[in-house]
């Protein structure tokens, strides 16, 4: 460091730099962490920034909203709005409206920091989304990372949470309606659901007490769920090692990639940076929740396309695909199955989505640790499972948006919700049977290519009047991108130790052999040698 | 799709209560039934009486409505099977739907659509003339109605919020109703077609008549929807006001979009 | 642990990544390919143009630099904005000014140290991609050893297991000790007050008077036209100490049709006056408000979850998840001919609950 130069020479070496590692040295012992992080080695791949994007906009969230908490104000308390934006002025409404207002209008750079906290929030979870599909594509659930699978789970429905705890904090039309919302959902709910209602909205709804309760959840209770889940995450990232994509060299006892110091904490830091950066600039130029044209909460008004943030859709959208006439009275109580049907079909479909990998595990009889990428076409089965998944999701959250979708493909509200009600039962089947076709198609590809090579698109003619396309072959770095997978045979069926086959057993094998019954074997080194010979 | 395959000669409209234009007919109907009580109403909002037209412009409104409308309305205007009767609709329900190319209607579906508008100012305000000729019905506002320097956007908030916000969004962006009709966006609509409107109800819209919303208060909505249309939104690009559909889609298309392009620039090795 | 100490090449190559790290007892279901095509190893590195060319590396050099300048820049003019594009009190295109001018000066302060730092990053610091070596996750044999041993040895000196006595009382306290948390949640809602009784009663009476929403004005039989729909609250909702709550299940749609349209139940005789209806606007699937009239069709149209409410037979849904028909308020007129309810609503309003029958 230039600047220590007119010091004295106490600190010899390095100056003040060394002087101030050295006392810290002395009272915290670092040089331990340093030696174990400072050169720990991430792999390079695009993919696997995603995860950070959700760190990272974590981060502009926590910034954005600890600005956003020094003036907004969690009260029901009604007041009369005497800010800047005149078409609500002398308008009543509620303290948290009115201090919302007051950020948007009266507070230099405040709009900007509620755009900045609420596009980020939506950035949040949609690469949460994202990170999910990598991870799930990929196979990187597998052993040893179940768990962590889990807890990232665990944290795409905490943020969730958080979203729509924030989203409900202005107490404008929008966000009072979809608590009204939340509030009948929560009122068809069997046995005690009138009286968790009673007890979360203290009282009737609206009551004056949901705003402040939701402002504890949302500011206290989920961020610090979020930070210990996220911190937990991390460190079985850091425990396991990251996986990587197979390529030549790599193996399941290696990482490559680049040491933290100094690649990989120039890029991630810089990707902090940027991340942080296309939020601000979405927020400087796009609106985000006008609250100013949604005005206050009032049960009776509401707005054409009272829709929840995307993240909310599919449980939205999953209410809005019920047919007429789902509800009973039976023994003398209303059994609301239009509310309760889709609140056990998205349960049963979060249930799924967490413990998928100790079902897969459990099908494939899989117990090794796996560190190397599956490429998605190489698991036909689990990409056609997860095809299917997104479609039924997809369907879902479409069907929050039928009316909009209708009115701006001039179609039906009825003939929409009639398509995606189809799409919703039937898409996922479609979904499987494509994805798994699409994928043993590029197998057999992989394979060709593997064995003959690329086609040239050159024609020669051969001496004896014969026409040939020269393939070019691949090179051994190429070859071993194509050919580096496993293959998997059903599980077999074996009588116990005490000489039975049980019902789990074949229930188990049933399952593994419709799960791998379709499969292309990788190229051996027999088949390859036998391919030179064909040119 | 919409009724694209109706062109203008074919004659085969929908009949009955679905009709887009049988509004008029029900609001006819209304007259009659309730006869003196809506001309007690009429006085009453004297600010939107008709001007006395000329015995001219109602001659040459005859002309127009018999080469133009008379196929469907009737030649005495008191309606067919295709078309409603316009007897008591009232001049403000021509300006409207003539004024914005909503009639004549060019194809049958599930309601009248904004288009180019056919007729000149002059020919458009002799339809009226004539069609207010037949019986009394809400005239064209007058100019102090429509004056937004006079409007209370505050109120003029509250009350669209109560009673348009739910079809129109409370933006004034439009929104969908049953079987493939909608409410129309609202930006770009003169205040004086915003005010026709409300007091006619043209197609499915109810009629907001002036004891529903006083005339001032009609003047507060216009006032309301023109500053929104005035004044952009202060966050920026609005995103066509249609809310967290448009905006959840935008940052999945365009904000995780760059930020995924973004890390292949930043993991691509370089050159 | 990083370093290349293994250059690469000493790395078993993999038969199979099927059985490089298979350990005994996890037999898997793979395929072991006994002649499976081997991995190749590492290629050879091919050094970037700023390795081999220093007129490339200064000029990414210059480039790094430039933008952590530019970064400065942009914060210079985020502050500099901040003074500049005031917001103005009424004039909502100032904040959109401040918004914008603000916002960009911190997004290219952001952007430019990002892009700064992934390019310095990229071109110029070393490239060469390091190894790590993996170990199985799961612990040595000798450190699972003691750690049982450790558990064992805690056993032993506490009696947890022998006194069985003691540790079940202990498990019996950890059970009951957190049970008052859960009484005490019950002062989340008002003591002395039932939901269900609640939720069965509006403030509808006999002789309430419909009024507009939201001014409160009462409103006469005649002023009700053909066509019309008018939005009502009973009389006296803006004076009660809750308006908002009562008005969450008071607010009712009013709407005038031609009598000959409306089927009427024989129960329901006297419910409208001369065609004119009123009907709750709280749907009965989840609590929207359904104030969608098409007065030609006469359809209510819910805009949450597009349940749709035929008028003309009392309300019956015709399409969407809602189950229940709006609950109608009697109505009739008071001796002044202002529209008065005849009772409450005789039903529950709003979304379904377990204790409704």
């Amino acid at each position: 460091m230039s600047t220590t130069t007119a010091a004295p020479r106490a600190a010899k070496k390095g100056g003040f730099t060394a002087a101030a590692a050295n006392y810290l040295e002395d009272r915290t012992s670092m040089s331990a962490a340093v030696r174990e992080f400072g050169r720990k080695i991430f792999p390079d791949h695009w993919s696997f920034l995603l995860g950070e994007v959700a760190l990272y906009s974590f981060i502009v969230i926590l910034l954005s909203g600890t600005f956003l908490t020094f003036f907004f104000q969690a009260s029901q308390a009604s007041v009369i709005y005497d800010g800047s934006f005149v078409p609500l002025k002398g308008v009543e409404m509620s303290s948290a409206m009115s201090s919302t207002l007051n950020i948007s209008f009266d507070i230099r750079g405040g709009l900007l920091m509620r755009q900045v906290h609420h596009w980020a929030a939506l950035l949040f979870v949609a690469s949460i989304g994202l990170h999910m599909l990598r991870i799930y594509f990929t196979g990187a659930f597998r052993k040893p990372r179940e768990l962590n699978w889990v807890i990232g789970f665990v944290l795409f429905i905490l943020a969730m949470a958080e979203g729509f705890t924030g989203y409900s904090l202005p107490d404008d039309l929008l966000s009072g309606n979809g608590l009204r919302i939340i509030d009948g959902l929560i009122k068809g709910i069997p046995l005690v659901g009138t009286w968790i209602s009673f007890l979360l909205f203290g009282g009737e709804f609206p009551g004056t007490a949901i705003v402040g309760r939701l402002y504890t959840l949302h500011i206290l209770l989920l961020p610090a769920l979020v930070l210990a889940m996220i911190a937990l995450h991390l460190l079985f990232v850091v425990v396991h090692k990251h996986t990587q994509y197979a390529g030549p060299g790599r193996t399941q006892e290696n990482v490559i990639g680049y040491p933290v110091l100094p690649v990989y904490a120039a890029k991630a830091g810089g990707f902090f940076f940027i991340v942080f950066g296309v939020v601000v600039l979405m927020a400087s130029f796009f609106t985000i929740n006008p609250i100013w044209n949604y005005g206050p909460y009032d049960p009776s008004p509401v707005s054409a396309g009272t829709q929840p943030d995307w993240y909310i859709g599919f449980a939205d959208g999953a209410l809005r695909l019920i047919p007429p006439g789902w509800e009973f009275v039976w023994l003398n109580h209303t059994w609301s199955f239009n509310i309760l049907t889709p609140l056990i079909v998205i349960g049963v479909f979060i249930v799924l989505v967490m413990f998928y990998p100790f079902i897969e595990s459990w099908i494939t009889g899989d117990r090794r640790e796996h560190h190397i990428l599956d490429r998605p076409r190489n698991a036909p089965t689990r990409t056609a499972i997860g095809a299917a998944g997104v479609t039924f999701y997809a369907g879902l959250w479409a069907a929050a948006s039928s009316d909009l979708i209708a009115t701006h493909f001039m179609l039906t509200i009825e003939g929409v919700i009639h398509a995606i009600q189809a799409i919703v039962v039937l898409g996922p089947f479609v979904a499987f049977f494509i994805a798994k076709r699409v994928c043993l198609a590029l197998q057999k590809k992989d394979r060709s290519i593997a064995l003959h090579g690329y086609e040239s698109g050159r024609i020669v003619r051969l001496p004896g009047g014969e026409y040939i396309e020269v393939h070019e072959r691949l090179d051994e770095y190429e070859r071993w991108r194509l050919v580096s997978f496993e293959s998997y045979q059903p599980l077999m069926l074996r009588p116990n130790s005490r000489g039975k086959i049980t019902v789990g057993q074949r229930v188990r094998a049933g399952i593994s052999r419709w799960f791998f019954e379709d499969r292309i074997a990788p190229v051996t080194m027999r088949e390859l040698e036998e391919g030179h010979g064909h040119h | 799709m919409r009724a694209k395959t109706h062109t203008p000669g074919r004659t085969v409209r929908k009949t009955g209560r679905r009709h887009p234009l049988a509004t008029i007919a029900l609001i006819a109907i209304g007259l009659g039934l309730t006869g003196g009580a809506y001309a007690a109403f009429n006085t009453s909002t004297a600010s939107a009486e008709p001007a006395a037209a000329s015995q001219q412009s109602v001659d040459q409104g005859k002309k127009i409505f018999m080469s133009n409308c008379a196929t469907c309305h009737g030649l005495s205007a008191s309606g067919t099977a295709n078309g409603p009767s316009l007897i008591g609709v009232g001049a403000a329900a021509v300006d409207f739907q003539v004024g914005t190319g909503r009639m004549p209607m060019a194809m049958n579906g599930p309601q009248a659509q904004q288009k180019p508008v056919q007729f000149t100012g002059s020919d458009i305000s002799a339809l009226a003339d004539y069609v207010a000729s037949l019986a009394p019905g809400p005239g064209i506002p007058n100019a102090s109605l429509l004056d937004t320097t006079q409007g209370n956007a505050a109120n003029g908030g509250e009350l669209f919020r109560t009673n348009c916000a739910m079809c129109h969004n409370v933006a004034g962006a439009g929104g969908a109703l049953t079987e493939g009709k909608f409410a129309p966006a609202l930006s770009g609509v003169s205040a004086q077609h915003i005010y026709e409107a409300m007091v006619t109800g043209p197609q499915n819209m109810p009629v907001f008549n002036d004891s529903n919303i006083s005339p001032s208060g009609k003047r507060d909505i216009i006032t309301y929807l023109k500053y929104i249309e005035k004044n952009p939104s202060p966050g920026g690009f609005a995103l066509g006001d249609l809310g967290p559909v448009a905006e959840g889609l935008f940052l999945w298309i365009f904000g995780l979009g760059s930020i995924v392009a973004l890390t292949v620039w930043i993991t691509a090795k370089s050159n | 642990m990083a370093q290349d100490d293994n250059g690469g090449h000493e790395l078993t190559t993999a038969n199979s990544s099927a059985v490089e790290h298979a350990r005994a007892g996890d037999p898997g279901t793979a395929v072991i390919v006994q002649d499976a095509v081997p991995n190749p190893g590492f290629p050879t590195h091919r050094p970037r143009i700023t390795d081999i060319n220093p007129v490339k590396q200064r000029r990414a050099e210059r480039v790094v630099y430039t933008l952590f300048y530019l970064s400065i820049v942009g914060s210079i003019w985020a502050i500099a904005a901040y003074m500049m594009f005031p917001i103005e009190s009424s004039d909502p295109g100032s904040v959109r000014l401040n918004t914008l001018f603000i916002g960009l000066g911190i997004a290219l302060a952001l952007l430019a140290i990002g892009i700064g730092a992934v390019h310095w990053g990229k071109a110029l610091m070393y490239e060469q991609e390091g190894i790590d070596l993996r170990h199985p996750v799961r612990g040595s044999e000798v450190t699972i050893e003691r750690a049982v041993e450790i558990f064992q040895e805690a056993d032993q000196e506490s009696g947890f297991s022998r006194r069985t006595v003691v540790r079940n009382s202990l498990i019996g306290a950890l059970i009951a000790f957190p049970l008052p948390a859960i009484v005490l949640f019950r002062g989340l809602g008002p003591q002395n007050q039932n939901p269900v009784t609640l939720l069965s009663h509006t403030m509808w009476k006999a002789g309430t008077r419909l009024t507009r929403d939201p001014e409160g004005t009462p409103i006469k039989a005649t002023d009700v036209t053909l066509g019309s729909a008018f939005h009502v609250i009973p009389e006296g909702l803006n004076e009660t100490p809750d308006p908002l709550e009562e008005k969450a299940k008071a607010a009712v749609l009013l709407m005038r049709l031609n009598p000959a349209d409306l089927n009427v139940s024989p129960a329901r005789k006297t419910w409208n006056y001369n065609g004119i209806v009123a009907y709750s606007k709280i749907c009965t699937h989840v609590g929207c408000p359904v104030a969608l009239y098409e007065q030609q069709t006469h359809h209510l149209l819910c805009p949450c979850h597009q349940s749709q409410f035929d008028i003309t037979h009392e309300a019956k849904v015709i399409f969407g998840p809602a189950k229940r028909p709006l609950p109608q308020l009697p109505i009739t007129v008071d001796a002044e001919g202002y529209l008065v309810a005849r009772s409450d609503f005789t039903e529950p309003v709003g979304p379904s609950f377990w204790e409704r029958n």
